[in-house]
């Protein structure tokens, strides 16, 4: 691999988003035909880095050099890399449910004359790449009719159509079973036959070890090290120590808790899908969590945690829900979100732009929303009543706001998520469910996050919190339930919780 | 200074609007030799307007949720019909009759809300399929012209308050005492609201810029306030009901819960699900405040015209519509202001004044109407996207 020549070079690329410095001068260089793995934590910069090579992030937003194939690059689209034979495939598969999967090949690139589609050749071209890719389905057939492991070998048959050259992968197997998962490498291993570069980013380590030629590793926006697979060995333990770079103890808040009685019980919970309704998301799973205890729910994007925490919330996830829920040993009814707030239980998102906050409002209407009724006589709101809560909460929770009129949207994700953490501390719940709470923040605010949460469980709060960050679960719970396939697999305490356990448990199949 | 500065520019769409105003008055007042500003004159461009002010307020709380309401003009036509109806053939006292316009008015909302609320139909089709049916039921009720109601309720929309104060130099006393009244209630809400703030630790704004804003705004309504008394009856009843409402619904969605809500579910509707908002109530509500005011327009509309016929309200909800937006209304809803509806609905009527009294052919009102509603929302972006980049 040595005397190949770099197909891509990207040189001191940096990029700033307000209030985190996503990339620090970062380097990158990827031989031509070789797989090259980009690992890090979340938050490193790794799709941040990715989205920069294939334009979504243009050209003047960033500073650094892109040079491809010896020219120098600037991107200010994702169709100016496709031209060059870059295609980027998204975590988020970019399909359209209810277009065949011909249409969904050729979308943006159709095969037509004068603006008409020629469907004969749309159809017998997606058939051979469908060939290519090992997929036997009909191309007519509708996305949503196929698994996603399918949809992802689609999305690889669509950038072959685009003559691809260089091909970046983000997380490709990361909602897929083992199976599918091997299928796909052993397709990006004989695409590599085919002259065709591949960067993958993944979290499995494992994986990367076993496909990749070299290996890049990015820590908080910096690129730590390139390591080359063939020259020397490469073990898991050495991609960790890169990735981590740090001591465990100094990311994380020395805490000790004071476990109380049983808080909340979820008992038999099964959650189906709320459009394939065939499909079972939350499969049986019962957890427990005391009064003054953190409790960590680790599992892979895909294992249905996001699924089980809102189906619990109000159910404002799927449907034909089944099970019990309890609070101090008794069982309630969390049909609605007003039904669950009145039982003392909070839910913090995983997504605050989609889910948590109103970006467009005041730092002040975002903390209130979810508990008006405590600053509000007859239906009409305290105003001054209102602010002094706002300005407690901006205290309490170190929220860096100008003033608690400021509008949510320009504050750091940082303080954001602090915002969102402030809605749901001011309804005094008893239960928190925080869903990635550190989601795509910088270091700093990540230690603050988890001293709040501290906070929290001192209180006698019982906090449950999901990640996909071992490191961060295994750092800051008393007890950590793994979930795969929608089923708990595991049920580890603090002692016996090693990344390598609980990334067993989360992988286990049924 | 760098705090005034900064104040005005991030205030710059709420200046820029008034200023419009301004300068659209200014520039017709030129156009038309002084006329616009005849005591008269003025006087009835509120009279003409008011329906628009009337719809529009609804029409905020509307599109700030992110919503649309197109049956607004049928609806005037259909409860108009109804009103006339009842006072032309059944007999009944024009204050009855009223109550019953407004009754039917929170029903036909209701109606609209329960299909938007509760089977979750876009309220787009709901009201689209509700100014169909509303027109159409106008036309049976109202195929007939009627005309010719009580005097009290002509006097909605044509008559003034009593004089009884008499006058001096000229000027209606009652309307001189309400206008300073008004001016004295504005600057002290100001002053106290600033002193909230202080108390708060929040940075209000510069007292200069404060203390600049008050003399323009108390020398407006002054301004106003003598055109009007110097004009043939005074206050207009229809400019008390009209002020009324726009206190009591600023109010609304400024203080209230079900105000906070409104903005919460049009900025991000995830988001007021998850914090255990009751989106569907606050919605079907927000219709039936909606039908309500679409019932006031018709009272005045009928009121004023002394005549109740299928054919009135004629695409009333665009004209409240484009107030709304001119008014700086988010298309994408979670933003918006009654007053800046109401100072967009001004600058539509004394469009539609100003062009009338020049001699400008209706049919060319339309097109400059259209222009202006292009050229204030493409402002409007445009200077977004500027502060985004910057």
């Amino acid at each position: 691999m040595t005397d190949q020549p770099d197909i891509l070079q990207m040189k001191g690329i940096s990029m700033e988003f307000p209030g985190v410095k996503a990339l620090d001068d970062v380097n990158l260089s990827v031989k031509r035909g070789e797989i090259h793995a980009i690992c890090g934590e979340n938050g490193a910069g790794k799709s941040t880095l990715m989205k920069i090579l294939s334009g979504v992030y243009p050209h003047g937003s960033y500073s650094g050099d892109i040079e491809y194939l010896g020219e120098p690059c600037a991107f200010r689209t994702i169709r100016d890399s496709e031209e060059r034979g870059i295609v980027i495939i998204h975590q988020e598969l970019a399909l359209v449910p209810y277009l065949s999967i011909a249409e969904n090949i050729f979308l943006g690139n159709e095969r037509a004359r004068l603006g008409v589609i020629d469907w004969d050749r749309a159809e017998s071209e997606a058939k051979a790449l469908l060939a290519r890719v090992g997929l036997a389905e009909h191309p007519r057939t509708p996305i949503v009719d196929i698994g996603v492991g399918k949809q992802q070998l689609v999305e690889i048959a669509k950038a072959l159509s685009k003559r691809v050259e260089l091909l970046i992968l983000d997380e490709p197997t990361a909602a897929l079973n083992d199976d599918d998962s091997e299928h796909l490498l052993s397709l990006v291993r004989a695409l590599r036959d085919e002259g065709v570069t591949s960067i993958i980013i993944s979290h499995k380590l494992g994986e990367i070890l076993s496909i990749a030629d070299s290996i890049s590793v990015l820590r908080d926006g910096r690129m730590i090290e390139t390591l080359d697979v063939a020259g020397e060995k490469v073990t898991e333990e050495r991609l960790i120590r890169g990735m981590v770079g740090r001591e465990m103890n100094s990311r994380f808040p020395t805490h000790e808790s004071h476990i109380g009685e049983e808080a909340f019980r979820i008992e038999n919970w099964t959650v189906h899908h709320p459009i394939d309704a065939g499909r079972v998301m939350v499969d049986n799973a019962s957890l427990v969590v005391h009064a003054g205890e953190i409790v960590g729910l680790a599992g892979l994007m895909g294992s249905g945690r996001t699924e089980l925490a809102m189906s619990i919330f109000g159910r404002t996830y799927g449907r034909e829900i089944s099970g019990s829920i309890y609070r101090n040993g008794a069982e309630v009814n969390t049909h609605t979100v007003g039904q669950a707030v009145a039982q003392g239980i909070a839910y913090v998102s995983e997504d605050r732009k989609r889910y948590g906050l109103n970006l467009i409002q005041s730092v002040k209407e975002n903390m209130t929303v979810a508990g008006l009724t405590k600053v509000a006589k007859r239906g009409v709101i305290e105003a001054n009543a209102e602010i002094s809560v706002a300005n407690r909460l901006r205290k309490e929770l170190t929220v860096k706001a100008p003033t608690v009129e400021s509008q949510v949207g320009k504050l750091s994700g940082g303080n954001q998520q602090k915002v969102a953490l402030a809605k749901w501390v001011f309804t005094d719940p008893e239960v928190l469910i925080l869903d990635e709470p550190t989601r795509g923040i910088d270091v700093g605010a990540k230690y603050e996050i988890y001293t709040i949460i501290n906070g929290l469980a001192d209180q006698g709060k019982a906090v449950l919190v999901i990640s996909s960050e071992l490191p961060e679960l295994i750092g800051i719970c008393d007890r950590i339930y793994t979930l795969s396939e929608g089923r708990i697999t595991g049920d580890v305490s603090r002692a016996d919780a090693t990344q390598e356990h609980l990334m067993k448990l989360m992988t286990k199949e049924a | 200074m760098n705090s005034i500065q900064e104040s005005l520019k991030h205030n710059l769409r709420q200046y820029g609007i008034m200023a419009a105003l301004v300068l659209v008055v200014v520039t017709f007042n030129v156009l038309t030799g002084g006329r616009l500003l005849w005591p008269n004159n003025f006087a009835s461009l509120i009279a003409q307007n008011a329906y628009v002010l009337i719809l529009a307020i609804g029409m905020v709380m509307v599109i700030v949720a992110g919503h649309i309401d197109l049956s607004v003009g049928s609806l005037v036509a259909f409860i108009g019909g109804v009103l006339g109806w009842a006072m032309y053939y059944w007999h009944w006292p024009w204050p009855v009759a009223v109550l019953l316009a407004l009754a039917l008015g929170a029903a036909v909302g209701a109606w609209h809300g329960f299909w938007i609320a509760y089977i979750r139909i876009p309220a787009f089709i709901v009201t689209l399929a509700g100014m169909l049916m509303f027109r159409g039921l106008a036309i049976v009720i109202a195929g007939f012209t009627m005309a010719g109601f009580d005097q009290g309720f002509v006097n909605i929309s044509s008559g003034a308050l009593p004089n009884f104060m008499g006058y001096i130099g000229g000027l209606d006393v009652l309307t001189m005492i309400l206008g300073i009244v008004g001016v004295v209630i504005l600057i002290w809400m100001q002053f106290r609201a600033r002193a909230s703030q202080i108390r708060h630790g929040i940075e209000p704004e510069p007292m200069l810029l404060l203390a600049g804003k008050l003399v323009v705004i108390a020398a407006a309504v002054l301004f106003v306030t003598t055109l009007l008394a110097m004009s043939d009856g005074g206050t207009p009843i229809v400019l008390v009901v009209v002020g009324v409402l726009i206190f009591v619904y600023s109010f609304v969605l400024n203080r209230t819960i079900f105000g906070r809500h409104v903005y919460a579910i049009g900025g991000n509707l995830n988001a007021a699900i998850l914090s255990g908002i009751n989106t569907a109530r606050t919605n079907f509500l927000i219709f039936v405040h909606m039908g309500l005011l679409a019932a006031v327009a018709a009272i005045v509309v009928t009121s004023r015209a002394n005549a109740a016929t299928s054919t009135s309200g004629q695409s009333y909800e665009l004209d409240a519509i484009a107030a709304c937006f001119i008014g700086g209304t988010a298309v994408s809803g979670g933003v918006g202001r009654i007053s800046g509806a109401m100072v967009g609905a001004l600058i539509m009527g004394v469009l539609n004044m100003g062009l009338s009294i020049v001699g400008v052919p209706a049919a060319w009102q339309q097109v400059v109407k259209g222009l202006v509603l292009l050229a204030a929302v493409a402002l409007d972006l445009v200077s977004k996207q500027r502060a985004k980049v910057a």
